[in-house]
């Protein structure tokens, strides 16, 4: 099966067709800074951009409801953006800062929001599918319609708890959304060369979860897919697997010497591919905005990514008691 | 304004590199994303790419220079409608600051110190004139869980074989018929998947028990256990717990051999935001594992396969609970302290037993938590009879007892009158046949000459 493209003429508004260029182009500035003040040395470690991909996390979160859960593994900046997280407390949480969310003690791969439902934010590969599936185990134990978004990589949907998940999500009727971001490279190995048949989305198939390909590079596919994921989930048929084609324009990690694919391939993506500019296209030809309102919306992400980057630099380092705090939910830390 | 286009930190432990190539030269107009350069390090040559769109002003470092300083401005970029003329004026970004020192914690509670005194709680676990009912372990590890799954709606049990089947231990007879199948879950045999399961359920505000059909099989889970369901805490800043028990048979039982025998005590006991426990009698066991449904944070809780049968009196209270970190002693004495904990409490008994015959009096301390870990009452204990030997089943390579021992040697030197000799399984996997079996764990007389010997008799 092909990847599902939207149709030409889609069913969307102004308002949300402008949310979708707003949303997505506040990840690419966030990470092209992020990757900037990595190269300062303010941000050490670890450190997965998201850029390119910006699509997947915003058609999703278009399909979302208020109280559905999202978690998702290392490369996460996306994520937390586009479910309201505030760029402030990311930034800061990358920098090793007070201000952040985990108030520096989590970093890049350890972030979390309990208010906006978002569960982090994992550093193991494959480890956050079963977590995922237990927080819609939770939900389902509740019966409070709530849908988990479970966020993984083609790398990760070759690790051996996938399977084990799939297996009790589908047993056990979970209302879990398995959404595998199909990047292309596992870190530097190639689909071609990891994976033995090249339709993640078909591995549900052995456990009856159904699955569709959805094209990752177009916003409004991917927020139909989502659409039909969720009403799925929501309305007791288990779970769903939807594996979104997607494209990572920059490095595995920082530290990437991009040497496993081309610099054409890289490119060719960027100009002919790109979703933020299939979004700006569409907005312009519609005319549902002027050049000038976008560039309003420009200078607008600018300035809030860039207070985002001073707030993270102002932000004091955590107090040294911060070491001993948070080991124990009950207690002050403990002689062991 | 221009701004200076500075030498980009790309690895973790970068400092310098080789400016390798410019892809772009004066006068070239860039957009974000574009290559400007080629940067080798030490691992690898790198692409570098535009932050800012601008127009390349001036080169500052030519292809080729090697050793170039991470933070050296290395280009000048000019925004829209700015001339070379501007370059005087550029802006570095803020480099990274000096590196912020916080202030010195006020106590670093792990670290060496001048040693407390040590103030050892000594209070009962039930008060006097309970009443006492004959309980077997089995017994009062399915009371546990039962009572607090009456108590609170959130707690349900998952695991192999823990629903029709009653239990592979038979720990959890009965609890089916009670509580449904809602809450009593037989899994797949795929301990990593749903160990990993119950840590979400957990995050998602739920209390779960999650059987091992015994702590081998447990290892399949174990970076679920550690990486996620211990640290999670600690790297969300305080924000999302996880209260889950995971619990089951740990250690030998009878000729299972390599694979089904082996004792995790020291490995879970060495992790940051997990609790450990591994009681030895019924009444702990119930008390222990009650406080440990009920604790907000993951709990490892080791039982043994082969006291599971052993009946001891329990209290027969409406609701009993032991706390962590509380040491039970089982026989005052003061000659000799014997710390132990799990079975290695049935050696550590009789040794005491037969010591009493031949007029040596020791001192038997059940650990009971192996975090939290009383030490007070352990060093209580030997500043009172100055000798000590520790009993486990587990391996003797960093193993609970090397851990007393050194506790002792920084808290209570000068109070030991002979080394500490720490009683352990031997440094083999375990073998099938019966005889070599028994050589591989520990033993009643092993405690007895250890005993002899720090007590020169």
């Amino acid at each position: 099966m092909a990847a599902r493209k939207s149709t030409k003429k889609p069913n969307v508004s102004a308002d949300e067709l402008k949310t979708f260029y707003r949303d997505m182009l506040l990840i690419r500035r966030f990470e092209e800074k992020a990757g900037q003040l990595y190269g300062m040395g303010l941000i050490g470690g670890f450190c997965h951009l998201y850029i390119g991909q910006e699509a997947v996390v915003v058609g999703l979160e278009a399909a979302a409801e208020e109280g559905d859960k999202r978690i998702t593994t290392y490369r996460d900046h996306g994520h937390m953006l586009a479910c309201g997280m505030d760029p402030n407390g990311v930034m800061a949480e990358l920098t090793g800062r007070e201000g952040g969310y985990s108030r520096g003690k989590g970093g890049s791969m350890h972030m979390f929001s309990k208010e906006k439902h978002f569960y982090g934010g994992h550093g193991i590969v494959g480890a956050n599918v079963p977590l995922g599936a237990g927080l819609a185990f939770a939900d389902k134990y509740n019966e409070n319609g709530r849908v988990t978004f479970t966020y993984f990589g083609d790398g990760a949907a070759n690790q051996g708890q996938v399977y084990e998940t799939f297996n009790m999500a589908a047993l056990w009727q979970l209302p879990v959304i398995f959404v595998i971001e199909n990047n292309q490279y596992a870190m530097g190995t190639s689909q071609k060369r990891s994976t033995s048949s090249p339709d993640i989305y078909t591995r549900g198939e052995a456990f009856g979860i159904p699955g569709e390909a959805v094209d990752g590079m177009d916003v409004l596919a991917v927020k139909e897919a989502g659409d039909k994921a969720v009403a799925h989930c929501r309305s007791g048929k288990g779970p769903y697997i939807l594996e979104i084609k997607t494209y990572r324009y920059r490095g595995h990690s920082m530290s990437d010497p991009a040497k496993y694919r081309t610099r054409e391939e890289v490119q060719k993506m960027r100009d002919e591919k790109d979703a933020i500019e299939h979004v700006r296209d569409l907005l312009l030809s519609g005319n549902h905005a002027t050049e000038d309102s976008l560039k309003a919306i420009d200078k607008e992400i600018k300035e809030i990514v860039n207070a985002s980057a001073e707030f993270a630099k102002e932000s004091p380092v955590p107090g040294a008691d911060e070491l001993w705090t948070d080991i124990y939910a009950d207690a002050a830390p403990q002689n062991a | 304004m221009a701004t200076e286009i500075l030498m980009p930190a790309l690895s973790p432990t970068m400092e310098e590199g080789t400016l390798a190539k410019w892809l772009v030269k004066e006068g070239d107009s860039v957009k974000s994303g574009d290559i400007l350069a080629e940067i080798e390090t030490d691992k690898a040559t790198m692409e570098f790419e535009a932050v800012d769109e601008g127009v390349i002003g001036k080169i500052l470092i030519d292809e080729g220079t090697e050793g170039v300083k991470v933070n050296t401005a290395i280009a000048v970029l000019l925004e829209e409608g700015e001339s070379a003329d501007d370059i005087e004026s550029a802006a570095a970004p803020a480099s990274a600051p000096e590196e912020q020192e916080a202030p010195a914690p006020k106590a670093a509670p792990a670290q060496a110190k001048a040693p407390d005194a040590p103030k050892a709680d000594t209070s009962p676990d039930w008060p006097e004139g309970t009443e006492m009912v004959s309980t077997t372990v089995r017994e009062a590890l399915r009371d546990a869980m039962a009572e607090e799954m009456r108590s609170d709606e959130d707690v349900y049990l998952m695991g192999e074989e823990v629903a029709e089947y009653q239990g592979a231990y038979k720990i959890s007879q009965g609890l089916l018929d009670e509580f449904g199948a809602k809450r009593v879950i037989d899994t797949p045999i795929t301990e990593h998947g749903f160990a990993g399961i119950g840590v979400g359920a957990a995050f998602g505000g739920l209390r779960p028990i999650v059987e091992f059909m015994t702590w081998n099989f447990g290892m399949q889970a174990i970076d679920q256990i550690i990486n996620s369901a211990a640290k999670t805490l600690y790297m969300s800043g305080g924000q999302m717990g996880c209260p889950i028990v995971f619990r089951g048979p740990n250690g030998a039982a009878a000729r299972v051999g390599a694979q089904h025998s082996q004792d995790y005590a020291a490995w879970y006991a060495q992790i940051p935001g997990l609790k450990v426990v591994q009681p030895y009698s019924a009444a702990c066991a119930k008390g222990l594992l009650k406080q440990a449904i009920r604790d907000p944070n993951p709990v490892v809780f080791l039982e043994n396969e082969i006291l599971y049968g052993r009946s001891f009196e329990v209290p027969k209270m409406d609701d009993f609970t032991i706390p962590f970190g509380k040491a039970k002693i089982w026989r005052e004495g003061s000659d000799v302290t014997i710390v132990s904990f799990g079975i290695g409490m049935t050696y550590a008994l009789e040794a005491a037993d037969k010591l009493a015959e031949d007029g040596i009096s020791a001192e038997v301390i059940d650990l009971r938590t192996l975090r939290p870990l009383d030490y007070d009452t352990v060093i209580a204990s030997v500043m009172k009879t100055n000798r000590c030997v520790t009993v486990e089943e587990g391996w003797p390579v960093a193993s609970i007892g090397n851990h007393i021992s050194a506790s002792l040697m920084e808290r209570a030197f000068d109070y030991l009158d002979a080394p500490v000799i720490n009683c352990t399984g031997k440094d083999v996997p375990m073998p099938y046949a019966a005889n070599l079996e028994k050589l591989a764990l520990t033993s009643v007389d092993e405690v007895l000459d250890a005993v002899r010997q720090v007590t020169y008799r």
